[in-house]
């Protein structure tokens, strides 16, 4: 071999220095688990003796020993399912016209960038926006309704975004092959774009959703109750939901709080990951139906 | 730019494969009137073993044309070329066998005194050799003009066959013993004649080479 | 054995993508039942020219179109024609095999369920896919995903897919190079039998395959400023042994490139 001595020498060199990059991103990587690990094992030690089935069927009460999160969980499926309700078609329907019907001009790109900036926006300024807007301009008060329309505004970028990246990864050659044999453009988009868009559109969606119900601020902010000893019946009720009790429980001084807390977050963690997992059963589901 | 180098290649060795035969067809010939004019029977035989190496080339030449058809897919000017060639490599060796059939000749006469002294049909035999070697050198230089001149010559040799053959012709009718004689100068003339006819059909595989059209041009007397 | 009806003709069309011209001054017919094939190297506005035919270039935004395109004497770019009925008449197939991921009927029944036919559709996928020649090879797995097929199959499938709405030119853009040899000599098979009910334009880089199912040919070429022109137009015969055009002769016998 032509200089066989420095390609060894470098060779060995080289090894080491692929080594030891590899084992720094594998401590990295560890870093986050293993902080994952503890905040869990944490909570659920804190938890114990307080997760039960009088905790999730009681309403807030003084005395830890009674308290239970009934009404912020109520509340929590009514915020959910409202907001499923507004962000699904109108996230959906955006997606498709920026991506099947928009011709590329410069407004396309101005929303396309604003878009992408929402996505971005601190959730307490929707808390706020959702203040101003729909609990005063609107005199929709503190309702179920308001929050739900609070959290529609919050996560309708990343579901538009998470609906165009959808709409984009169905192949080219399915919509020009659509459009050769005489579809419209509707047609393509309703036989062949959506019905492959389909799982990564509910991924995306359901991911947002449950970021979206996670979250306290802007439920802080347009003031949701933290006492309820009621389930709200209509969309114009009050309410509260999981994050603000747990949030409230946190702030309490008595030491009993403390562990409801974690119980609630428990509760909180297992609601959110149920709606990932049904994310991915979809998903996988829709996936199987168009490759079978 | 040139971009199929190694099948132009292999084209243009095909090409002066068919020079390489042209000039020992040519060398037969010369060879075959040597022996007719000098009753050299050994040289004869000679030319006649010879001519299974004219053979061979021919399926040399062969054998390459139909390997390049069936790897490289020669198309347009390449694709007349290598059917022009497998054509024209036909008529050379034909050309050839018309040698071998003079050396035979001149074996069949043995040791018969000569009629005359040959002048006509060595002429032929130049003329012939001449439109031979230019034929295959318009095929290398696609000159079509080139190959219509040497069909139009072809009555050069026409006219030198009616001569060889009128003189002959009254050897015979004075002294009838002289037939068997004149007859055999006659095929030996004749032989040369049909190579002749043989280079005209060259010259047309070469005008179809350069232009694509195939026609027949300036039918021969006989 | 030419036919001269012509089915298809281009009057001076040009093609413009924004401001680049992609095609200048193309001329021709395109005769009835018959293959016709058009080569020339890598951009020079073939497939552009072909995607022409059917007005697949209108999904590109900024293209524009000058000339004519006479489809039965009408010009497909005339005002009142809609881009759907040209595209419904004239079937095209893509250089990949594209089938959509739903079964094998389904995808011959797409066309004519989005074109609202009447009749009996199981009658249809399977006269199509007869003349396809994929029946035998898929009418136990009918209701099985169209992934599944070889890529030879799954070519003739789109093949058959088009046939399904009796169309009566097929457009192929290259169909058979993403395929291996056994495949494409099938598909070119089964352009020749397809040429007696069907009037087929074949665009290909592949010059031995024109000359094998081709009945005309052209070869286009790209001028300096890049746009496509048309250098010679003929029978295949013609074109292969002894072109008018010293561009095609260069191109063809590979003294250019």
């Amino acid at each position: 071999m032509k200089n066989g001595s420095a390609f060894q020498r470098h060779l060995r060199v080289r090894q080491i220095t692929g080594y030891i990059n590899g084992t720094l991103f594998f401590l990295a990587t560890l870093t986050g688990i293993i902080v994952l690990i503890v905040l869990i094992a944490d909570v659920f030690k804190d938890s114990v003796g307080w997760l039960d089935w009088q905790f999730i069927t009681s309403y807030p009460s003084r005395k830890p020993q009674e308290a239970g999160l009934l009404s912020a969980m109520f509340g929590t499926l009514w915020v959910m399912a409202l907001t499923a309700l507004f962000s699904f078609p109108v996230g959906i329907g955006t997606a498709i016209y920026l991506e099947e019907y928009a011709p590329d001009s410069r407004l396309r790109r101005l929303i396309q960038t604003n878009i992408n900036n929402l996505a971005g926006v601190p959730s307490i300024v929707y808390g706020l926006l959702g203040l101003a807007l729909f609990v005063q301009a609107l005199s929709l008060g503190r309702s179920v309704l308001a929050g739900a329309l609070t959290l529609t505004l919050m996560s309708l970028p990343v579901i538009i975004i998470a609906a165009q990246e959808a709409i984009r990864s169905v192949p080219e050659s399915y919509r020009l092959g659509a459009f050769a044999l005489g579809s419209t453009r509707w047609q393509v988009v309703r036989h062949i774009v959506l019905p492959n868009a389909v799982p990564g559109i509910l991924t995306g969606t359901i991911l947002a959703m449950s970021r979206a119900i996670g979250e306290a601020a802007p439920m802080i902010a347009i003031s949701a109750l933290v006492y309820l000893t009621f389930i709200p019946v209509s969309p114009m009720d009050r309410f509260t939901v999981l994050p603000i009790q747990i949030f409230n429980w946190v702030s309490r001084p008595q030491e009993g709080f403390w562990h409801l807390a974690a119980a609630g977050i428990i509760v909180l963690l297992f609601v959110l990951l149920t709606m990932n997992a049904a994310a991915i059963v979809l998903r996988n589901r829709f996936q199987k139906r168009t490759e079978e | 730019m040139e971009i199929r180098t190694t099948f132009h290649k292999k084209l243009r060795e095909i090409q002066d494969d068919v020079l390489v035969m042209g000039s020992m067809v040519e060398k037969a010939i010369n060879r075959s009137i040597e022996t007719l004019k000098n009753r050299d029977l050994a040289l004869a035989h000679q030319i006649i073993t010879d001519d299974q190496k004219i053979n061979g080339k021919r399926f040399e030449i062969e054998e390459k044309c139909i390997e390049i058809i069936a790897t490289q897919q020669p198309l347009a000017s390449d694709l007349r070329t290598i059917v022009g060639v497998l054509i024209i490599t036909s008529e050379v060796e034909r050309i050839g066998d018309y040698a071998e059939g003079i050396a035979k000749i001149t074996v069949l006469i043995g040791d018969e005194p000569s009629l005359k002294p040959l002048v006509d049909i060595p002429r032929m035999a130049e003329k012939t050799n001449d439109m031979l070697r230019r034929s295959l050198q318009a095929l290398i230089n696609r000159d079509a003009v080139a190959a219509r001149q040497i069909i139009s010559e072809d009555d050069e040799i026409d006219n030198l066959y009616d001569q060889v053959f009128r003189e002959l012709l009254t050897f015979m009718l004075e002294d009838p013993k002289t037939i068997a004689r004149a007859t055999r100068l006659i095929w030996a003339a004749h032989n040369l004649e049909r190579s002749a006819d043989r280079v005209t059909n060259i010259c047309e595989r070469v005008v179809f080479i350069v232009t694509g059209k195939m026609e027949e041009i300036g039918a021969s007397k006989y | 054995m030419v036919n001269n009806v012509a089915r298809l003709e281009a009057k001076s069309l040009e093609l413009w993508y924004g401001k680049f011209q992609a095609l200048r001054g193309i001329s021709l017919v395109i005769p009835q039942n018959q293959v016709t094939a058009i080569i020339g190297p890598s951009g020079c506005g073939k497939s552009s020219l072909l995607r022409c035919f059917n007005r697949m270039n209108d999904l590109i935004p900024g293209s524009s179109v000058k000339g004519q395109v006479l489809f039965d004497g009408r010009n497909i770019y005339a005002a009142n024609i809609d881009p759907t009925e040209v595209r419904y008449r004239i079937g095209m197939v893509f250089q990949k095999p594209n089938p959509f991921p739903k079964t094998i009927f389904e995808n011959v029944a797409f066309g004519p369920r989005v074109n609202s036919f009447i009749g009996d559709l199981e009658e249809i996928v399977e006269r199509a896919l007869h003349r396809a020649a994929l029946w035998d090879e898929v009418k136990d797995r009918l209701y099985k995903s169209a992934m599944q097929l070889s890529g030879g199959q799954q070519q003739r499938l789109c093949i058959a897919r088009a046939l399904a709405l009796e169309p009566e030119v097929i457009l192929m853009d290259e169909p058979c190079s993403a395929l291996d040899p056994v495949a494409t000599l099938k598909i070119e098979d089964l352009m020749k039998s397809l040429a007696e009910n069907y009037t087929i334009v074949i665009v290909t880089h592949n010059m031995q395959q024109a000359a094998r199912v081709s009945d005309m040919a052209a070869f286009m070429m790209m001028e300096e400023d890049r746009a496509g022109v048309l250098v010679e137009y003929g029978s295949t015969s013609k074109l292969f042994t002894n072109p008018k055009d010293k561009r095609t002769e260069d191109y063809i016998t590979g003294r250019f490139g």
